[in-house]
């Protein structure tokens, strides 16, 4: 499973990473490339491949704040380019 | 009517308002231990309903049930070892969907399960219409709409509960299907795990095979070690994961969760109806203006000097009336034996156990305002608001966005910040801020600041640009922070780098709704945590007080270089009253100075001056650091005793006179340097055995920063010594 890890430019499928994704713009969840505890966890707390993901707060640099399933949660900057997300049809 | 014990435990994600809850069933019967070997907190509690006792126990918030951090294998092992009558699942019904992701997991652990519909005031004003009954009829589980904050169906909660514990109105768990070829990979591996009946007997079978394909750690662990059969069954496991990663193109567990949802989805459904489309606005509003790029960080900074500020303020004078106790105390106590009399039981009692006891419980009003200053910024959702500011910089320094919570506490005192780094998932994040969390300068180590700053650096100006001059004073204080601050940065470093090398753990975390804390939940909150530091902290604290007092008293000095006796018949005689108390506080002080010398701390400081030479020190500030290590603030008081001025607040500059005649401003700022630096205090040594589990840590961080201090101590004062800086 090589994928990309840097700042998350298009792939051929047109998935990106969660941390390109601007401001305010909602995405849905294509896969997530986090170690398997990890993975779980973020599951857990409502990322699971097909949800709705809406961008809250991205600068670029620190964590970014995304809302899901009706809650916000705080990732962090390693954390969004390992969530790789779609824009809506 | 027979008395019986039910044991219920209480889960649920973290601001599910489950400890709300637990209060609610509770009350004050509440009792804080750990989890045995793992430095979980665990609370109990009791109460009695319709004559039948119940045991609850409150389970760590937790988002699931996998290995991912020590809570969720705490709360799994609770659940499955401990076998409770019933298990409670608090839900936040305004977050519905998430929050029963927990629900799920224990669904398919077949337990009987009560689900508190908590918060279902909030969830009403969003525009949700719960349907309970139809909810609990398709997860298969009872469900109780309750609103914690106000008490509300805590009585129906607990009907519900004993229900289920005596077996009335069970329903049968739902049964959760993961798609046809998930379910064929788990028929293929049930019949295996039952034929094992160590296994089938202690765990669901299908809830293992689940756990099998989501390759948990911990249960492939307990296999591997349970012997016979298990690598047949996790060879088949394994093969089962490749067919199905094969099949879907996606780790199993990753299509395990998103079938979870599902069923919750399908669940809601059903039995949710949405009157209006309004989502927690308000929250979203504060929070434009709490993590704003141009306000936020100065509100956070704005936010911690307040909290200070009210620790402080309000808590000076609490702190004086407990001092001016253990002054009545000692001095009633002492009263009780015959004046002059020497006896060996009233200085300990006087000296040792009182004072010993009062060192710690003076500390008490600044922990518990600063604990509820805490408590408040917590229970608000601020707190979590501040680890998502400071994310990016922490995180540059090897450290976690949560790590900088201890790290603002360590200014006030380093117990409470050692205490606070379980908001910490990951250990070696925990164990990186404890060990760095004692060169934030403490208001302990403040006391001495003020006393050196003043001897050495008062009233110089370092640059005069017309009616503005910067002084040395403020300077000097603000450089000693920033050398601890700088210092903290570097260990971390350091230690990322070598014993807890590791990437840090990124930062996943809820951001919750704001909410108003209850009082009641506030003072619940910081007692408990200022309870833990007087029951803990405070033994260690005493037993080493009395030692560091024996230590300062024995052996005990009988031939005086003077006649003290008639020093003081003379100075009875003098005429003028205030040159008679004078006269006789200067005798006193003076005998005190010879049998401090005299005493053990006064040879172990005349034997390590030595080694403290080249650090610009001699033996009377070698005596006084050992005081220091019962607590920083005692370095002045030893420093008094030794140079026979007294302690207290009227005799500093009598203090601070001495220290200028015999030390350089150079030594002034290598005392300042190493009393930052070396041995953190008994109490945080205490608290770090306590929090890391072992001694190992509590040890290494005393060494470390030890020699440490030494090592940066004799560079400054050789450095300046060569250059002829401050000599």
């Amino acid at each position: 499973m090589a994928l990309e890890r840097g700042a998350g430019k298009s792939d051929a499928g047109g998935t990106l990473a969660l941390g390109s994704v601007p401001e305010g713009q909602r995405v849905r969840l294509v896969k997530l490339d986090a170690g398997c505890g990890m993975a779980s966890r973020l599951s857990a707390m409502g990322l699971v491949p097909g949800v709705e993901v809406r961008m809250l707060r991205n600068r670029g640099r620190g964590p970014a704040l995304v809302e899901v399933k009706g809650t916000r949660l705080a990732l962090g900057r390693g954390m969004t380019t390992k969530i790789l997300v779609q824009p809506p049809a | 009517m027979a008395h019986k014990t039910l044991t219920i435990a209480l889960a649920g994600n973290p601001n599910s308002g489950k400890t709300t809850l637990f209060n609610n069933l509770t009350g004050a019967h509440q009792h804080v231990g750990n989890y045995p070997g793992v430095t979980v907190e665990k609370k109990e509690g009791t109460c009695i309903h319709r004559g039948v006792r119940i045991q609850v126990v409150d389970l760590p918030g937790t988002y699931s049930l996998t290995p991912y951090s020590i809570e969720e294998v705490v709360a799994r092992d609770f659940v499955i070892e401990e076998q409770p009558d019933v298990v409670v699942d608090v839900v936040d019904a305004s977050n519905l969907e998430r929050n029963l992701y927990l629900a799920t997991q224990f669904i398919a652990l077949r337990v009987p399960l009560v689900l508190a519909l908590n918060m279902s005031d909030v969830a009403e004003r969003r525009g949700f219409a719960i349907h309970h009954q139809r909810l609990g009829e398709l997860l298969g589980a009872r469900v109780v709409p309750t609103i914690g904050h106000r008490n509300k169906g805590t009585a129906e909660l607990l009907d519900a509960i004993l229900d289920i514990a005596e077996g009335r109105d069970v329903l049968r768990p739902a049964e959760i299907h993961f798609g046809r070829e998930m379910d064929e990979e788990l028929d293929k591996l049930e019949p295996l795990i039952r034929a094992r009946p160590g296994l089938a007997g202690h765990y669901p079978p299908r809830w293992l095979a689940i756990k099998l394909l989501e390759d948990d750690r911990i249960i492939r662990e307990r296999i591997e070690q349970g012997g016979a059969g298990g690598a047949e069954l996790l060879e088949a496991a394994a093969a089962s994961r490749q067919h199905l990663r094969h099949i879907f193109g996606e780790d199993p567990e990753t299509v395990l969760a998103d079938r979870r949802y599902g069923f919750i989805s399908g669940a809601c459904q059903e039995a949710v109806t949405r009157t209006v489309e309004a989502r927690h606005s308000m929250s979203d509003r504060i929070d434009a203006v709490i993590l704003h790029r141009a306000i936020g960080l100065p509100l956070f900074l704005l936010l911690t000097y307040l909290t200070f500020q009210f620790t402080f303020s309000v808590g000076h004078a609490p702190t004086d009336w407990i001092e001016s106790f253990f002054g009545w105390l000692s001095g009633t106590v002492a009263g009780l034996w015959p004046a002059g009399a020497e006896s060996a039981l009233r200085d300990l009692l006087c000296d040792g156990v009182i004072a010993g006891v009062g060192g710690v419980l003076t500390f008490l009003p600044y922990i518990l305002l600063l604990f509820l200053a805490i408590a408040f910024l917590e229970d608000t959702g601020y707190m979590a608001r501040a680890a998502f500011l400071m994310d990016h910089l922490m995180h540059k320094i090897g450290l976690h966005g949560k790590s900088f919570i201890p790290m603002l506490i360590g200014f006030g005192c380093s117990v409470p910040a050692v205490l606070a780094t379980r908001t910490l998932d990951s250990r070696r994040d925990r164990l990186t801020t404890m060990l760095v969390v004692p060169l934030m300068s403490c208001s302990a180590r403040f006391v001495i600041y003020t006393v050196i700053v003043g001897a050495f650096f008062a009233d110089r100006v370092l640059v005069h640009a017309g009616p503005i001059a910067l002084r040395l004073q403020p300077v000097m204080y603000f450089l000693m922070y920033l050398i601890g601050v700088v210092l903290a940065v570097l260990a971390a470093k350091v230690l990322r780098m070598t014993v807890l090398r590791g990437e840090t753990t990124p930062l996943v975390m809820e951001l919750p709704p704001y909410r108003m804390p209850t009082l009641r939940g506030l003072a619940i909150h910081m007692w408990e945590r200022g309870w833990l530091y007087v029951r803990k902290a405070g033994t260690v604290i005493l037993a080493l007080s009395i030692i560091l007092w024996a230590l300062t008293t024995y052996p005990k000095k009988t031939q005086f270089s003077q006649d003290y006796a008639a020093r003081r018949a003379n100075a009875e005689r003098l005429a003028d009253p205030a040159k008679r108390e004078a006269e006789l506080a200067a005798a006193e002080h003076s005998q005190a100075a010879e049998r401090l010398a005299h005493s053990a701390a006064g040879r172990i400081g005349k034997a390590i001056e030595p080694a403290l030479r080249p650090l610009g020190f001699d033996w009377r500030i070698g005596t006084a650091l050992i005081g220091a290590f019962a607590a920083k603030e005692a370095f002045v008081a030893q420093m008094g005793i030794v140079y026979a001025v007294g302690s207290g607040e009227a005799n500093r500059e009598a203090l601070r006179q001495h220290l200028r005649q015999d030390y350089s401003p150079l030594t002034g700022f290598c005392i300042m340097l190493f009393c930052l630096v070396s041995m953190p205090c008994v109490a945080t040594i205490a608290a770090t055995r306590r929090e890391s589990g072992s001694w190992r840590w509590a040890l290494f961080q005393l060494g470390g920063l030890t020699a440490l201090a030494y090592l940066l101590t004799l560079i400054a004062y050789q450095l300046g010594h060569l250059l002829g800086i401050g000599v």
